[in-house]
């Protein structure tokens, strides 16, 4: 099934044994993903299984300590987050990596800000564009010249996801990206993700929601313990069979298919 | 009421920290001035304390990014003591030697050598810092010592005098001030300038769509501040030049000796301390370097994650505060008219008490260039105040230090009610 969707195409982002270790402790060990374009594949795993650090390998916030990232198909270097975003990889951060001093258009576009002609920072050109994005993904967003340490755990959740998304990537990761929203600000990221889908965009999404990823997702893989425990189609899974793979470890497509 | 108070802030877009800062001066000022019958409002001692102020309040600019970064620079201090001692030893022996006594490019030579000399150690202490990841603290506290002693070794101990006439002028004496015109010119251009950075900025926020404040609020502050550009002018052209300097300089230049008064305008001085404050401005607020700093004071992860060098930016923070204490040792040589061993001795406490009681926040990501000079301002008010009431030196050590508690403790509080 999964070989037939994908026939011929090259993934968008391939992971191949990627290992990373604190330490000694193996975070990520030996771990293979892939990424189709106009795909979400949802990353589950038990809270330190290791996700977060193995979508940081690709985003550049980590230095991987084995393994190879392909992207279309080519071996790709991300040393650092510049280096991803070279790629056209935009990352929501479980911890935001907002500034709290900075107001929301400043954290936008931290990093590449809008520049006048004189080479001075725009703040006005940034707050406008910002309005634009921020009307279109949370319209009751008010608190623009606010720095964001006043605003709430949805909105600067809010203020992350517009910077993924403003910067048209081609590959996004988001990890638990609805975690501090309330269900209509969810529902909103929802028809987001359903939108960048059908724009070609490739997501990685980390949740911790079954019903989400049942609902969102294309593929689920599953890690524990910084290892894979399987990667599975999510129309051929249960919620169940996917909670025992988070549990358990199991995974049922060794059963079912082979 | 506090609902009103907060929206007439807002229209103004003031914070009451500031209000505060100025209120304080204001009290200061006030006080000192009965105190003393009237001594210390004077055009005399306001161009003294502006004076005074200078030296101290160019390197306060320069600490607001170190601080707002998370780091501390104690050495600047001894680093002003060092580079005033190359700088002295560059134009009284080393120059003149090469180009002759008297030379017109000395002064400018020897600015260079000293800015350069600042800059390439403020680097490596930025590099220790950022690179090798030696905490600030240590790396400055090194830096303390070893350019304290240092200075002493360039010329054993021996003071240095006297320095190039041009130089001096640097200083600000009887001298080195724009005269009465010059003064005037600047003044009304500075004014100028406000006024027209005000309105663009307006038009453009309008054009934009955004709320502006309205059109009286910005009139009144655009007010003020012509108000007390044209008011520092004034007082500083009210400081009249004694006669026999007026001799003494127009002699030197052979020219007829004036019958009417002469005034002393702008120290020059002032006027770097100044530029200073303009570019720094410009620097934090409107320029990428200025807006990392503060991104990665508020929160470094983020800013790496932005792909932010942090590492590179805390070098250029650091060269940045190495070159603007070379500009503080131009100001403190040239107006003493020599370098001994002690310049410069406590001024690493006195920059960073400028820095925090102008709002600078130990635990980085906030404080502002205009809060650090005033709260230079208010450190010297408080010390000149003290000397000419005639409170003994240790005493004076003593409230100093209470106010610096105090300042921060109130900021504080301040912060806390405001939620930033
Ligand atoms: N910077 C670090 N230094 C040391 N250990 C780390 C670091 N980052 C992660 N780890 C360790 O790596 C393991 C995996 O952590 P990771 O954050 O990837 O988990 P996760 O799957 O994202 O969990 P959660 O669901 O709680 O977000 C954990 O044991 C964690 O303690
Ligand atoms: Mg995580």
């Amino acid at each position: 099934m999964e070989n037939q969707k994908h026939n011929g195409q090259t993934p968008l982002v391939e992971m191949k044994d990627i290992q990373i270790s604190f330490g000694g402790i193996k975070a990520v060990d030996k771990v293979s993903v892939d990424l189709y374009p106009g795909e979400v594949v949802g990353l589950l795993g038990h809270n330190g299984a290791g996700k977060s650090t193995l979508i940081k390998v690709l985003s550049g916030a980590y230095q991987k300590d084995g393994g190879e990232i392909y992207i279309n198909g080519e071996k790709a270097t991300i040393n650092n987050p510049r280096d991803a975003r070279s790629y056209n990889i935009e990352t929501i951060y479980q911890t935001l990596a907002l500034a709290d001093n900075l107001d929301a258009s400043s954290n936008l576009f931290l990093g590449r800000e809008l520049m006048t002609s004189m080479g001075m920072v725009d703040d006005d050109s940034m707050e406008a564009e910002t309005r634009k994005i921020m009307n279109r993904l949370n319209p009751n967003f008010e608190k623009f010249t606010a720095p964001v340490s006043a605003l709430s755990g949805g909105q600067r959740q809010s203020v992350a996801i517009a910077r993924a998304v403003y910067f048209n990537a081609k590959i996004l990761i988001m990890d638990e990206p609805t975690a501090a929203l309330g269900p209509h600000e969810t529902q909103m990221v929802s028809d987001l993700i359903e939108k960048l889908k059908a724009d070609g965009i490739g997501i990685f999404l980390i949740s911790h929601d079954i019903h989400d990823v049942m609902k969102l997702c294309d593929r689920a893989s599953v890690m524990k313990n910084g290892q894979l425990v399987g990667s599975v189609n999510v129309d051929d899974v249960t919620d169940d069979d996917l909670l025992s793979m988070i549990i358990l470890g199991k995974n049922p497509s060794e059963n079912k298919s082979a | 009421m506090e609902n009103r108070i907060t929206r007439l802030a807002s229209n103004f877009k003031i914070d009451f920290r500031i209000l505060g800062m100025i209120g304080a001066l204001i009290i200061l000022w006030v006080v000192f001035n009965s105190v003393t019958g009237g001594r210390f409002l004077t055009p005399r001692n306001l161009f003294n304390l502006s004076v005074q102020t200078a030296s101290v309040a160019v390197m306060a600019t320069g600490m607001v990014f170190i601080i707002v970064t998370r780091h501390i620079d104690l050495s600047v201090g001894s680093l002003l003591g060092m580079l005033g001692m190359i700088m002295g030893t560059t134009q009284t022996h080393i120059l003149p030697d090469l180009l002759g006594i008297g030379h017109p490019a000395i002064w400018i030579l020897t600015i260079s050598v000293g800015l350069v000399c600042g800059i390439a150690i403020g680097a490596l202490q930025g590099w220790a810092v950022g690179y090798l990841t030696i905490p600030a603290f240590i790396v400055t506290l090194g830096g303390f010592m070893v350019f304290r002693g240092s200075a002493w070794w360039i010329t054993h101990g021996q003071t240095v005098a006297p320095l190039d006439s041009t130089f001096k002028l640097l200083g600000g004496g009887a001298e080195g001030t724009l005269g009465s015109t010059l003064s005037w010119i600047v003044g009304i251009t500075a004014s100028l300038i406000a006024v027209i950075i005000m309105l663009i900025s307006r038009r453009k926020k309008s054009a934009h769509g955004f709320k502006v404040p309205p059109f009286w609020a910005e009139g009144i502050l655009a007010g003020c501040a012509v108000f007390l550009i044209m008011g520092f002018v004034w007082i500083m052209n009210s400081y009249q030049l004694p006669k026999g300097a007026v001799k003494r300089i127009y002699e030197v230049k052979d020219l007829p000796i004036p019958d009417h008064a002469i005034y002393h305008g702008i120290a020059i001085p002032v006027v770097i301390l100044l530029l200073v404050a303009i570019i720094m401005t410009v620097v934090s607020k409107r320029t990428r370097f200025g807006r990392y700093i503060y991104a990665t004071g508020g929160n470094p992860e983020a800013a790496e994650l932005s792909g932010i060098n942090t590492r590179l930016l805390t070098v250029k923070v650091f060269a940045l505060m190495g070159g603007l204490t070379a500009i503080a040792a131009v100001i403190a040589s040239a107006r003493l008219g020599s370098v001994g061993n002690d310049l410069g001795t406590l001024d690493e406490l006195r920059v960073i008490a400028a820095a925090v009681i102008g709002g600078t926040a130990l635990a980085g990501g906030a404080g502002t260039i205009y809060g650090a000079i005033l709260g230079a301002l208010i450190m010297q008010s408080l010390q000149s105040g003290m000397a000419m009431v005639g409170v003994d030196a240790p005493l004076q050590s003593i409230v100093v230090g209470l106010v610096l508690v105090l300042a921060v403790f109130l900021d504080i509080t301040y912060r806390r009610k405001t939620g930033q």
